[in-house]
């Protein structure tokens, strides 16, 4: 009966979608304000069903309905209560619903907010947001529907892939889905402001929160599956340029420039045009992410297995929204304000450069990812295009990249003062040469470029910090004075300095652990021991244990250093019972920000019982995950600025 | 001092215990270390994606198996992968070959930084940079304003 009731709803809030369409145009065309208040209505109400066609699913998931095809497919009465949850956005058609929950979810919440914009602009926005909304309920409900019923139901559900059974997994899509769709009230936004032909600093003021809440959530989900795929997959690696993974980081990167290039809009009324190009790409990167994962054209260990013909329509709704959007651009763009002018070096041309830069980085991705596509199908030639290659192209714009952020928001509008901005620098530039001379010094072997990768990432940091150090006047103006400033600072500066900061501590993190992780495996007896660097491994024995839904052969693995305990890890190699995969869960030991990575192999026949295990010294690999951590930190700070509260906005039009 | 005692033998151990399979390790540890620097950008062709330094695929044992052989009989990593591309084609390396059917894929990223370059340029200079006036423009302004003032 629920699982009826959610199926009707669905196909209630594609109904509610439509008639947000047409309610929210009609609004617009006849200047009618409870016709458009009745589209904004519609847009809540969707929501309010998806939400409710989800909590039925979600329901046949907890309590085992295996009469519903989807969870007879993709659960199993043994499983953890967290992953049956979970299992809702497990499969194709499960986070399809999430996807359109999320759709519908940041519709109404424009719907919602909206208050403070101009009418018009309003209307078509929800209207647009609406149209979305139909065309990805319309593929749910007709080709993907998660609430179909079998008509024999089996005794027990097929269950979900071992691998994706984590903690970290579980709320991964959630916060994914969350930035990938919030990109769409972008997208709506962008095409409104198109219809109305005028983009201007409101418009960009109204964008920039959008933005910040969804590359938040992208930031905190991309960081997620990283550190899934670092303690799961058990190389002790944590990004792949795998498609899948590529298909995240595209709108990530896009989504990045926006912020930057809104900036340029709101301030100085210049780069409209890009600006509103870059809001219709981010959402198309999201929908080409969503058509990549599920159409089957990549081979990843991300992707979905699903059959052809639902990839083809996905191409189709991929082709026409963005088409649409983009046509419209060409058509309407060419008569927006060129905006305010600029001298080459300035706070517009710095951010120019990391929009060009960012854009050329997102061209890395898309060709490294889709390119031996293209070139399969034109030439029949297969060829891989893997990590090397993001080496040599991606590394160098990115660090072309990271050498300007620093001086970015130290340089002033129009005309800014290069000199000056070195001046500044000098900290940060000192702190890159003493943390790279420190590194190339201290730490064997000697790696120069490594060294360089590490200090670069001091130069972030430090820069990041003379941002509020120039801000409060610090170490210029008596101590107080400079308290008054730091306390008075805004959020949305705080936010930056942390996204920027955050981006440091990644960059160190990242290089340090690339550059000097090492690596130990041996066949060890029990009570036998492998050495990783100054750490002693020692296999202290292995006894079966009996998880929920596995068997697993669980070691107790002591670690010492010079004779006294370090610590103790207990890495697991389980056995699925239901569909025989194994997994190995990993044996994690924190030493400051650098971990002990122990994994479990496979048992080795022969004389004695030995197994397999394998050691890595990950040095610093906890900022890896701590500095997008920051970044999201930064863009949520931001976001609870005072000036980007759409309800200032509303005050000030009602004033004026 | 400690931190450096540390790092070093954590270089000694660089060199000995390099990973993967102890069972199919070679003797000589310079061998093996360039043998696992070809692994890296040696598809397992069977795998979604992964090297054959990653795979625990039977296909890449079997290619590591290869590849430790030419190496320990001393071929070059220009041959060996060279070997690995007329049995397998070019899928079988990570690396995408400098060809001219490449040619997009590795100037794409780097002709999207020279458009955006033209652009910045024209837009730099498509009206005169600022309506300020230069130092001497100023200073001609004030001698200017002056003479009518007296």
């Amino acid at each position: 009966m629920i699982a009826e009731a959610g199926a009707f709803a669905l196909i209630l809030a594609l109904a509610l979608s439509i008639a947000q369409v047409g309610l929210s145009l009609a609004g617009r065309v006849r200047r009618s304000a409870p016709l458009a208040g009745a589209g904004e209505g519609a847009a809540l109400a969707a929501f309010g069903a998806v939400a409710l066609a989800f909590a039925a699913l979600m329901h046949a998931f907890v309590v085992s309905d295996f009469s519903v095809a989807n969870v007879a497919m993709n659960s199993h009465t043994e499983k953890p209560l967290i992953y049956r949850v979970a299992g809702t956005w497990g499969s194709h058609e499960g986070s399809m619903l999430l996807w359109c929950l999320a759709l519908t979810g940041f519709g109404a919440a424009a719907a919602g907010l909206g208050g403070g914009l101009p009418r018009g602009l309003r209307a078509l926005t929800v209207a647009t947001q609406g149209l979305l909304g139909t065309v990805f309920l319309a593929y749910t409900v007709f080709a993907s529907n998660p609430l179909a019923r079998v008509l024999t139901p089996p005794v027990e559900g097929r269950s979900l892939n071992p691998l994706l059974q984590d903690p970290a997994l579980a709320v991964h899509p959630p916060f994914l889905y969350a930035g990938y769709v919030g990109m769409s009230v972008v997208f709506s936004f962008a095409v409104a402001a198109l219809i109305e032909g005028r983009v201007d600093a409101a418009w960009s003021r109204w964008v920039r929160p959008w933005t910040l809440a969804a590359w938040s959530c992208l930031t905190v989900g991309i960081t997620l599956g990283a550190f899934w795929a670092y303690y799961e997959l058990g190389w002790g690696g944590w990004w792949f340029w795998d498609p899948v993974e590529n298909a995240s980081f595209m709108p990530w990167l896009i989504a990045t420039a926006l912020l930057h290039s809104a900036v340029v809009t709101e301030k100085r009324g210049a780069l409209a045009g890009w600006t509103v190009f870059l809001a219709l790409a981010s959402f198309t990167f999201s929908m080409l992410g969503a058509f990549l994962v599920r159409s089957g054209v990549l081979t990843s260990v991300h992707a979905f297995a699903v059959d052809p013909t639902r990839g083809v329509l996905l191409l189709i709704i991929l082709g026409v929204t963005a088409g649409l959007g983009f046509t419209l651009f060409a058509w309407r763009a060419p008569s927006f304000a060129k905006g305010g002018l600029f001298a080459p070096i300035s706070r517009e041309s710095a951010l120019v450069l990391n929009n060009i830069l960012l854009a050329a980085a997102t061209m890395t991705v898309l060709l490294g990812t889709l390119y031996p596509l293209i070139r399969e199908a034109m030439t029949g030639e297969a060829i891989s295009v893997g990590p090397p290659y993001f080496g040599l192209t991606f590394t160098p714009l990115m660090v072309a990249l990271l050498i300007l952020v620093p001086a970015g928001p130290l340089l002033a509008w129009k005309r800014g003062d290069a000199r000056g901005v070195v001046q500044r620098l000098w900290v940060a530039l000192l702190a890159f040469a003493a943390v790279a001379l420190l590194t190339a010094l201290l730490v064997a072997p000697r790696k120069v470029l490594g060294a360089a990768g590490v200090g670069l990432g001091g130069w972030l940091v430090v820069g990041a910090l003379t941002e509020i150090v120039e801000r409060t006047r610090a170490f210029r103006v008596p101590a107080a004075e400079s308290w008054r400033r730091l306390t008075g600072l805004p959020r949305g500066a705080w936010g930056m300095t942390l996204a920027h900061l955050g981006l440091g501590v990644f960059v160190m993190g990242a290089v340090f652990e690339t550059a000097w992780k090492v690596e130990a495996a041996e066949a060890l007896q029990v009570g036998g021991a492998l050495d990783i660097g100054a750490y002693h491994v020692r296999l202290d024995g292995v006894r079966p244990v009996t998880g929920p839904n596995y068997d697993a052969d669980r070691a107790e693995i002591s670690v010492t250093k010079d004779g006294r305990a370090v610590c103790r890890v207990h890495p697991e190699r389980r056995q699925f019972t239901v569909d025989g995969q194994t997994t190995s869960e990993v044996g994690l030991c924190y030493r400051g920000a650098s971990h002990i990575y122990v994994v479990l192999g496979e048992r080795r026949p022969g004389v004695g019982a030995a197994w397999l295990v394998r050691a890595y010294w990950n040095p610093w690999a906890s900022l890896i995950f701590l500095g997008p951590a920051i970044m999201a930190l930064g863009g949520v700070v931001s976001l609870s600025d005072r000036r980007l509260r759409l309800a200032v906005g509303r005050r000030r039009e009602r004033a004026a | 001092m400690r931190v450096r005692a540390l790092l070093a033998a954590l270089a000694g151990v660089l060199c000995v215990a390099a990973a993967s399979d102890p069972a199919e390790r070679l003797a000589d540890p310079a061998q093996e270390a360039r043998a696992r620097e070809i692994f890296r950008d040696v598809r397992c062709l069977v795998c979604q994606n992964e090297s054959i330094d990653d795979s625990e695929a039977d296909l890449a044992r079997d290619l590591r198996l290869i590849v430790r052989e030419q190496v320990k009989a001393g071929r070059s990593e220009g041959e060996i992968k060279a070997f690995l591309t007329e049995r397998y084609g070019e899928f079988v390396l990570m690396t995408p070959s400098f060809s001219a059917s490449n040619l997009l894929l590795w100037s794409g990223p780097f002709l999207v930084v020279l458009a955006g370059a033209v652009l910045l340029f024209l837009r730099l200079r498509s009206r005169a940079p600022d309506a300020e006036l230069t130092p001497l423009e100023a200073e001609r302004l004030r001698a200017l304003s002056r003479d009518e003032a007296s």
